[in-house]
């Protein structure tokens, strides 16, 4: 891999559903890069992270994650990447520390790596004294927990994240949080749907805006604001006359 | 709104859910509603064929009847009254714990004795419902050849599912009482299973210890049956008078049932509320505790191995479901082990049992392991192509077939080698052909909504068990008339053909 490579590169990625979900759609973000990606509802981006995450096969485009093309060499990409979708999906029959066995074994992950960085993970989320409990009894945040920590338990270089805060409370929302910046600074991408604005606005190193299926703005938070012509305005603000101007235009 | 009023609207609402839940179970998604209404009115009225060949010859009785023939058609309304209960028990659990409107319920201001005695009013009706339904095309039969009088039998099923319904509402609400809310979900799944099976079963172990035959007509019709019944004017012959057409009895089955109903709906009903609550907090308890120490070695393909084999061991509802298959599995297996001492033409009838079972099983568990797959965006996001994840699970299919019918099949070659050699065949291809439909119609879905998989397609309900019928058909001729077995082989083959031809048949 080359030093300058983007962790995700998409070009002209398209998808049809009823009407056109992802238009002609290019999209980069760079290695170590924590990305928030924010638009209205049916805006396109859990489509598009789905294309990403190889979960739907677009009708046009490219994407390329770490340098590798994800729809010629599908189980390569994969290798390198972990999603977590807004609703976690998980096994009410297994125990939390039983689910992470079966992610690291389904990336081929050796037991002598893969077992001591589940049992920290699951602790560093607050969930060691639940470590041999069944997960049919926990609560929406916990199955959340659990979930984040089977992406993170193969050491995915790419980390793509579809709402992952829905639902968790004050506490979790920050382990969770810590969790992601510290595999940002340790080199790792981070991408990110949201519809809270403001986790967008502290963490994320560029925003980038989707309508209709396509970008409509990007950049850092200070890029954005010298775009709309004012410093003080919040990202609330910039977002609402984004997508009003976006609506207006379709 | 009245007392009065409030409760004829929740019944109405009770009735509404009950009719679309029930008209979704049997038609599908909405869009193929009116293909498959249609359907099903020419399949209610194909039944009536199959109907006349099975009851069309006792249209002609008439009381007074001989005692044979009494025990008979006791027998079969005792059979029709076990299965309501076991459906009955079924819908009871289901109030308690799938409902989603119970906090809503229980959070309004109505008082909830009245709420919950419509809604034990509801399972009776729809219990019922189920029940008038499947007996049309043998009534209707019994009408047509044997006259008016016969209606009466509509009756006789509307009492038995009254009764039914109360029973399974005591037997539900005692099982919470005794084991509690977590352990009776279990148990009542098993017991619904187990139930209207059991009565055939038991008939079945009876005959085959008795008299060395798979037929359960050979204990009712026995001596030892008939020197035990009580005389004729015992109240256990009502159903049977009443079905026959003595009107005064049918009004006195139907006032019982009734009576019942009521005395457990104003025993139970104030108890409900707090059934309720018990389910709905023993669900957020800790979950069961599963300890192991270190993390396994191996490749992508035993992760996915290991991972459906700790899930089916874990899944309660299979449980119950495979030991429904493995109970009607005891008949063939005492009729084997009889078989050791003597010499009965009837083990040939062991084979088609045996295959039929298995390619019934390797539905359910092909359903479970292919389309069933509760984390679906992990396993679709895992770096291992899909040509190396679905021979993972199917193997996981295979392996619990061969678990369950390997033995069986062992013992029976000590009896006969050739006849072990068409039953493993047969189970194999009824395995094969049991998994390949559920592979082609595979439809992604939450393990939970097992219960309710047929409804995903209708189409490969009914190629899965024609295909698991004509196998065991097929076992069954290669060892009585070996031509014929070819062409009821073709004919499944064919089946399984057409079945593919018009699948949606995804890369």
């Amino acid at each position: 891999m080359k030093p300058n490579e983007s962790a995700l590169q998409v070009r002209g990625l398209t998808k049809r559903f009823d009407r056109p979900a992802v238009d002609a759609l290019d999209l980069t973000v760079r290695i170590g890069e924590f990305y928030a990606l924010l638009g209205p509802n049916g805006a396109g981006k859990t489509t598009t992270l789905r294309m990403v995450a190889g979960l739907l096969r677009p009708d046009a485009g490219s994407i390329a994650i770490l340098g590798v093309d994800a729809l010629r060499d599908p189980v390569a990409a994969k290798q390198v990447m972990a999603w977590v979708s807004d609703e976690p999906m998980i096994y009410d029959k297994l125990t939390p520390l039983e689910y992470l066995e079966f992610v690291a074994g389904l990336w081929g992950i050796d037991p002598a790596v893969s077992q001591p960085s589940a049992q920290g993970l699951l602790a560093s989320l607050g969930l060691e004294p639940h470590l041999h409990e069944r997960c049919e009894g926990f609560s929406k945040g916990m199955r959340q927990k659990v979930a984040l920590a089977g992406a993170l338990v193969h050491d995915p270089r790419l980390i793509i994240l579809d709402e992952p805060l829905t639902g968790l409370d004050a506490l979790s929302a920050r382990h969770v949080k810590g969790l992601l910046q510290e595999r940002v600074h340790s080199g790792c991408t981070v991408i990110m749907t949201t519809h809270i604005l403001e986790v967008a606005e502290r963490m994320a190193d560029r925003i980038g805006v989707i309508a209709s299926g396509r970008l409509v703005a990007e950049g850092t938070l200070g890029e954005l604001r010298r775009r709309n012509g004012r410093d003080d305005t919040s990202l609330e603000e910039m977002f609402i006359a984004l997508v009003d101007a976006e609506t207006v235009a379709a | 709104m009245s007392s009065a009023a409030a409760l004829s609207w929740f019944a109405r609402h009770e009735i509404r859910l009950a009719w679309r839940e029930w008209l979704a179970l049997m038609t599908g998604s909405r869009r193929r509603r009116n293909r498959a209404m249609i359907g099903l009115i020419a399949f209610a009225a194909l039944m009536h064929l199959p109907a006349y060949a099975v009851i069309g010859r006792f249209a002609d009785l008439k009381t007074p009847l001989d005692q044979s023939s009494l025990i008979i058609l006791s027998a079969t309304i005792f059979l029709a009254w076990a299965l309501m209960l076991s459906q009955a028990i079924e819908s009871v659990t289901r109030v308690f714990y799938a409902r989603a409107d119970l906090d809503l319920i229980m959070s309004s201001p109505v008082r909830l004795t009245n709420i919950f005695s419509i809604r034990i009013a509801a399972i009776a009706m729809s219990v019922t419902a189920m029940a008038l339904l499947l007996s049309t095309p043998f009534v209707d039969v019994l009408v047509i050849a044997g006259g008016a009088r016969w209606l009466a039998a509509f009756g006789v099923v509307v009492a038995v599912g009254l009764s039914a319904t109360a029973v399974a509402i005591a037997v539900t609400i005692a099982l919470f009482r005794l084991i509690g809310p977590v352990r009776t979900r279990l148990v009542a799944q098993i017991l619904a299973a187990v139930i209207g099976a059991g009565f055939v079963i038991a008939l079945q172990v009876a005959a085959i210890l008795s008299y060395g035959t798979l037929s359960r007509f050979a204990v009712l019709t026995s001596d030892t049956a008939a020197a035990f019944a009580p005389g004729p004017d015992s109240m256990v012959w009502w159903p049977a008078r009443a079905a026959l057409g003595d009107t005064e009895v049918l009004l006195l089955l139907l006032a019982g049932g009734l009576v019942l109903l009521g005395a457990v709906m104003a025993m139970f009903s104030p108890r409900f509320a707090d059934t309720a609550v018990s389910v709905s907090s023993s669900v957020t308890t800790a979950g069961r505790i599963s300890r192991r120490r270190t993390f396994r070695m191996g490749s992508r393909q035993q992760a996915l191995r290991w991972k459906e084999f700790v899930l089916l061991r874990r899944d309660p509802w299979l449980v119950s479901q495979s030991l429904m298959q493995l109970l009607y599995l005891v008949p063939p297996a005492l009729l084997l082990w009889r078989s050791f001492s003597d010499s009965s033409t009837a083990i040939v009838l062991v084979a088609p049992v045996i295959v039929m079972a298995a390619g019934q099983l390797a539905g359910g568990l092909a359903w479970l392991t292919i389309s069933g797959e509760d984390a679906p965006d992990l396993v679709e996001t895992a770096p291992m192509p899909r040509a190396q994840a679905r021979p993972a699970k199917i193997e996981v299919v295979l392996i619990a077939i061969g678990i369950v019918f390997a033995p069986l099949v062992m013992a029976l070659a000590l009896v006969s080698l050739i006849q072990a050699a068409i039953t493993a065949l047969g189970v194999v291809v009824a395995t094969v052909s049991a998994t390949a439909t559920q592979l082609w119609f595979r439809v992604q879905a939450s393990r939970s909504q097992f219960r309710r998989r047929q409804t995903s397609s209708r189409l490969a309900t009914f190629a899965e068990a024609f295909s698991s019928i004509g196998w065991a058909a097929t076992a069954a001729l290669a060892l009585a008339i070996p031509l014929a077995a070819l062409v009821s082989g073709a004919i499944t083959a064919a089946i399984l053909a057409a079945t593919w031809k018009i699948s949606p048949r995804r890369d």
